[in-house]
């Protein structure tokens, strides 16, 4: 009896171009600091994201501690307050979020998952993170100068983001898009090089319809992002402009602090909508990478195939494609034509369909698996959980009637927060603990990660699941203080103190997990080439951690697709993509 | 199995707090039951999903966890469960889309008959202007913007002539009357939002954008701008009163017409008052008050609570007893010695002398002595 496998042949095409030459580093600093390995280059960007991350993770905490003991530090004045909400928001969403999927998981995987040597152009690549590097120091620049960093939100509306009532009017905006059009420089060439590595450097057999969904994802996302990042560059030129040499594309007449400005004829709106033609799918260049990721966490620890791959993958691109005709949904109550809101809510709602095809199909891999409750695993299934509610939640905000009371609210804060930070957060950690073991040859600390994901999973879900309710009362967000607000009741400040300790909670069980990451690099358990017995490439490697060039003499042949967990008949309960049928049963299954 | 458990209670916990929590939707105070209707109808809807899914999966974790020598069941794909799948959330999502879409259609169309009203937002206050008997708004345009004409008015329009400004102070609506606002910004974006209204729109400096509602119940609301505004933005606050027609109608009677405010007279003129009182009427007018609290607490400006006769520390570390002439400078030239930890933003003050002295005297002797 043969087995039945989903998508495998013993026929692999041969190769249609020959093989790439790599540059191999003469020097230390052409080995570890200008590398052109698009590992080395993905530890930087992941370093580099998390480091100024958790600049970001603090301003949140200052943000909480001004919530819910208004007035507790002095340096907190109203100016610092809305400085702290613009900048942990613009860096977590633009130089953590987005730089940490595509930059860092992005580098590191597509190469060994699709069985390429490298990216495909390896010197742009080491460009690609130095620009980003070079942005992250302009942002940070920003918090010195006089006038200190921009607070107009991380959405920098005009006209306040240019305006003198507004903290950081002069310098800090004007470095804040310098920053932006940097990293987006930056990106353009990591992203060109992550799309053009999927489409042309997969290894033979590696058929679109076989890769790992991380790829999906990550490849997905580069799409929508070089796609999306040119109408926040452009905008942010021409906010520039409006700034520096007096233009008026976002100005029109203004009376500012009693005087008349030169400004005229300009569209405030002109802005929200190139912002938002952007920041939607920015939405989903984080979510995106986030869905690939957990599809294949799960699918391996639940040692099962993933559920419907083929309508994963569609999903993915159905995703893709609508999300450029959704943005308008955050400007319901902006003042544009209020007719669009028929069109962007039923474009918005229609969006749910093929993300609620994404959830079911997750829990319907761990559906008669074999679920190994692994720290990955925990994170994986946690992701889901919150996912599931975060997407709910956008129902209400996506649904235009009901975006009237919510809109500007703290409803808002917690929706965000619920799906696009603590969801692809989760997936983020559930990703580090499970591809750590390659990255380094060593296990990360299993305790340690298990109190680290309790602590984060119920902590982040205490701080925003009760959040929503303030935004029900009518909460607004951006508030550096309620003082002298009738209809919310005194209850709602304790609520808020409760919120802030389980933030406070949460922020500093992040120093476990920074500390497992060094303390499992020296100490860890020696991980081996393929510790959780996965199909996919990255973990068919002769090294671990992979050398430069990433596999041995010759690249592997692909066979199959990436989830032949459980097949019947089979002599384990995993196939790797680059085992030929003939081999993968055992030799009485395989006699016929 | 505690993973499971977990799952099981943050479901049930989360339903709980729903229903038993202090904290939902404020009390409605306005027609728009239907949005309220709306919300419902998602919560059901989403709430059952969110059971579902959770403790579907939750049941997975226990029933599918890890044995040695067992293997999942391989099923790539099954395409009937799929589809009925996608064919139920479909149809979830369209009754969800559906009274969605009802309700705003609504929204976007106010009445025919609705009362008109304008609110104008600029950095950090509200004013309001009401069409007179005309019935008609006059045309305003920012280059007729004066200390003397706050709001921008056409002085040639003769449809202006009669509009009522409220330049400070409480909105007063009648009750049971549709009516429209619309919404104005000289400066940056603003939002006029009434939590039990449920509606709101953001005021775009260019543009004139709207909404609409019928007030049904009376009483006094707080108007929070809701689209970040800048230092000030959590001090932009007005209150909005749901009065009887009758109230309504001498609440108006009390705030003088433009022609009126041009020639000085009118009920808000201020002849015969004491100089205390200018100056208390002028800190409003002129949006001091939006920055410079009265009763201590802290704001964009120092609070001029006790302010006259203390001794500030100026931001280059010098210090400075509070006198006439150092509030005369900070009114005329307020970036000259700010008071340190406040940003210098305050535009100059475009006083005559004798409103000056008002100020002065309102700052010395009307600020806590509840004048």
């Amino acid at each position: 009896m043969a087995i039945v496998t989903h998508d495998a042949d013993e026929y692999v095409a041969p190769a249609a171009i020959p093989e790439m030459e790599l540059y191999h580093p003469k020097t230390w600093l052409g080995r570890y600091v200008f590398s052109q390995d698009a590992k080395v280059i993905a530890i930087q960007y992941a370093c580099t994201a998390i480091a100024i991350g958790l600049v970001a993770l603090v301003m949140s905490l200052l943000i909480r501690v001004q919530l819910g003991w208004p007035g507790a530090f002095d340096f907190i004045d109203p100016s610092a307050y809305i400085q702290l909400v613009t900048m942990h928001g613009m860096i977590m969403v633009v130089y953590l979020l987005t730089a940490l999927f595509l930059g860092g998981f992005g580098n590191y995987l597509i190469p060994l998952m699709v069985g390429a040597r490298d990216m495909v152009f390896p010197y742009l690549n080491m460009l690609s993170f130095w620009v980003y590097f070079i942005a992250v120091l302009v942002l940070v620049a920003s918090f010195f100068v006089p006038g200190g960093s921009s607070g107009a939100g991380w959405t920098l509306y005009p006209p306040q983001a240019i305006l003198p009532g507004t903290p950081g009017s002069d310098g800090g905006i004007i470095l804040m898009l310098v920053s932006l059009a940097l990293f987006i420089v930056g990106f353009t060439m990591g992203g060109l090089n992550y799309v053009v590595t999927v489409l042309q450097a997969r290894t033979r057999g590696m058929t679109l319809m076989r890769m790992p969904l991380t790829i999906w994802g990550i490849f997905m996302a580069t799409v929508l992002a070089l796609l999306a990042f040119p109408a926040l560059f452009v905008s942010a030129i021409m906010m520039l402009l409006d700034k520096i040499i007096g233009t008026s594309f976002f100005m029109p007449a203004i009376i500012s602090m009693g005087e008349q400005l030169d400004y005229s004829g300009g569209s405030p709106i002109l802005f929200q909508h190139l912002f938002w033609f952007f920041g939607h799918p920015e939405v989903y260049i984080v979510a995106l990478p986030a869905f690939g990721i957990v599809s294949d966490l799960l699918s391996i620890h639940a040692r099962k195939n993933i559920f419907g791959y083929r309508m994963m993958v569609w999903a993915i691109i159905i995703i893709g494609a609508l999300s450029f005709i959704v943005w308008a949904h955050h400007m319901y109550v902006s003042g544009m034509n209020p007719y669009f809101g028929f069109f962007f809510a039923t474009t918005t709602l229609i969006i749910a369909v093929p993300t609620a095809i994404k959830v079911y199909n997750w829990v319907l891999t761990l559906w008669r698996g074999n679920i190994r409750l692994n720290v990955p695993m925990l994170f994986a299934i946690g992701f889901i959980f919150t996912f599931v509610n975060g997407g709910l939640t956008g129902l209400f905000l996506g649904n235009v009637t009901i975006d009237l009371p919510l809109s500007d609210t703290m409803f808002v804060v917690a929706h965000f927060h619920m799906v696009m930070a603590v969801s692809p957060v989760l997936v983020v950690f559930g990703a580090i603990y499970h591809w750590y073991p390659k990255m380094t040859g060593r296990m990360l600390d299993d305790t340690l990660g298990k109190f680290h994901f309790w602590v984060t999973f119920l902590g982040t879900y205490a701080i925003y699941y009760p959040m929503h309710y303030l935004g029900f009362l009518g909460v607004p967000r951006r508030y550096y203080a309620l003082e002298g607000t009738n209809f919310i009741p005194e209850s709602a400040a304790s609520l808020n103190e409760f919120i802030s300790i389980a933030a406070i909670v949460v922020g500093a069980v992040q120093l476990v997990f920074i500390y497992n990451l060094f303390i499992s690099y020296y100490r860890g358990k020696e991980a081996g080439d393929n510790p959780w017995e996965a199909t996919t490439l990255e973990w068919q490697t002769a090294d671990t951690p992979p050398q430069h060039g990433n596999f041995g003499e010759q690249l592997p042949l692909v066979y199959r697709w990436a989830y032949d967990y459980g097949v019947p008949g089979a002599t384990q309960d995993y196939i790797p993509q680059n085992v030929p049928p003939s081999k993968a049963s055992s030799g009485v299954d395989n006699a016929e | 199995m505690i993973f499971a458990i977990a799952l099981i209670l943050l479901v049930i916990g989360s339903v709980a707090f729903h229903f038993f929590s202090p904290w939902y939707l404020t009390p409605l105070a306005s027609d728009w039951s239907t949005i309220d209707d709306t919300i419902n109808i998602t919560f059901w809807i989403t709430g059952a999903v969110f059971v579902a899914v959770n403790l579907f999966m939750a049941w997975c974790v226990v029933k599918f966890r890890y044995k040695k020598n067992t293997r999942s069941h391989y099923q790539p794909e099954n395409k009937k469960l799929e589809l009925w799948l996608t064919g139920l959330t479909a149809l979830g999502v369209a009754a969800m889309l559906a009274p969605g879409l009802y309700v705003w259609a609504d929204f976007v169309n106010p009445p025919e008959d609705a009362d008109i009203l304008e609110v104008v937002g600029k950095q950090w206050q509200w004013s309001y202007r009401f069409p007179g008997d005309d019935g008609v708004l006059g045309t305003v345009d920012t280059r007729h913007t004066t200390a003397a004409n706050p709001l921008g008015i056409n002085p040639n329009d003769p449809n202006g002539q009669d509009d009522i400004i409220v330049a400070t102070g409480d909105l007063h609506i009648p009750i049971d009357r549709p009516v429209k606002m619309l919404l104005r910004s000289q400066d940056v974006l603003h939002d006029f939002a009434v939590a039990e209204f449920r509606v709101k729109m953001d005021l775009v400096p260019g543009i004139v954008t709207y909404l609409w509602l019928t007030p049904t119940v009376l009483g006094t609301y707080d108007v929070l701008c809701e689209e970040l505004c800048g230092i000030g933005h959590y001090k932009m606050r007005s209150q909005v009163v749901v009065d009887t027609q009758k109230g309504y109608s001498a609440w108006l009677k009390t705030h003088p017409t433009y022609a009126q405010t041009v020639a000085g007279t009118g009920p808000a003129s201020n002849i015969g008052l004491s100089l205390v009182e200018k100056g208390r009427r002028l800190s409003q007018s002129s949006g001091c008050v939006a920055c410079h609290s009265i009763d201590g607490s802290a704001g964009v400006g120092p609070t001029w609570l006790g302010l006259y006769g203390k001794t500030e520390t100026l931001a280059d570390g010098s210090t400075v007893v509070v006198d006439e002439a150092y509030l005369k400078e900070s009114i005329v030239s307020p970036n000259v010695s700010i008071v340190q930890g406040y940003a210098p933003i305050m535009p100059p003050g475009n006083f005559t002398d004798e409103e000056i002295e008002a100020l002065i005297a309102y700052t010395k002797e009307g600020v806590g002595s509840g004048s």
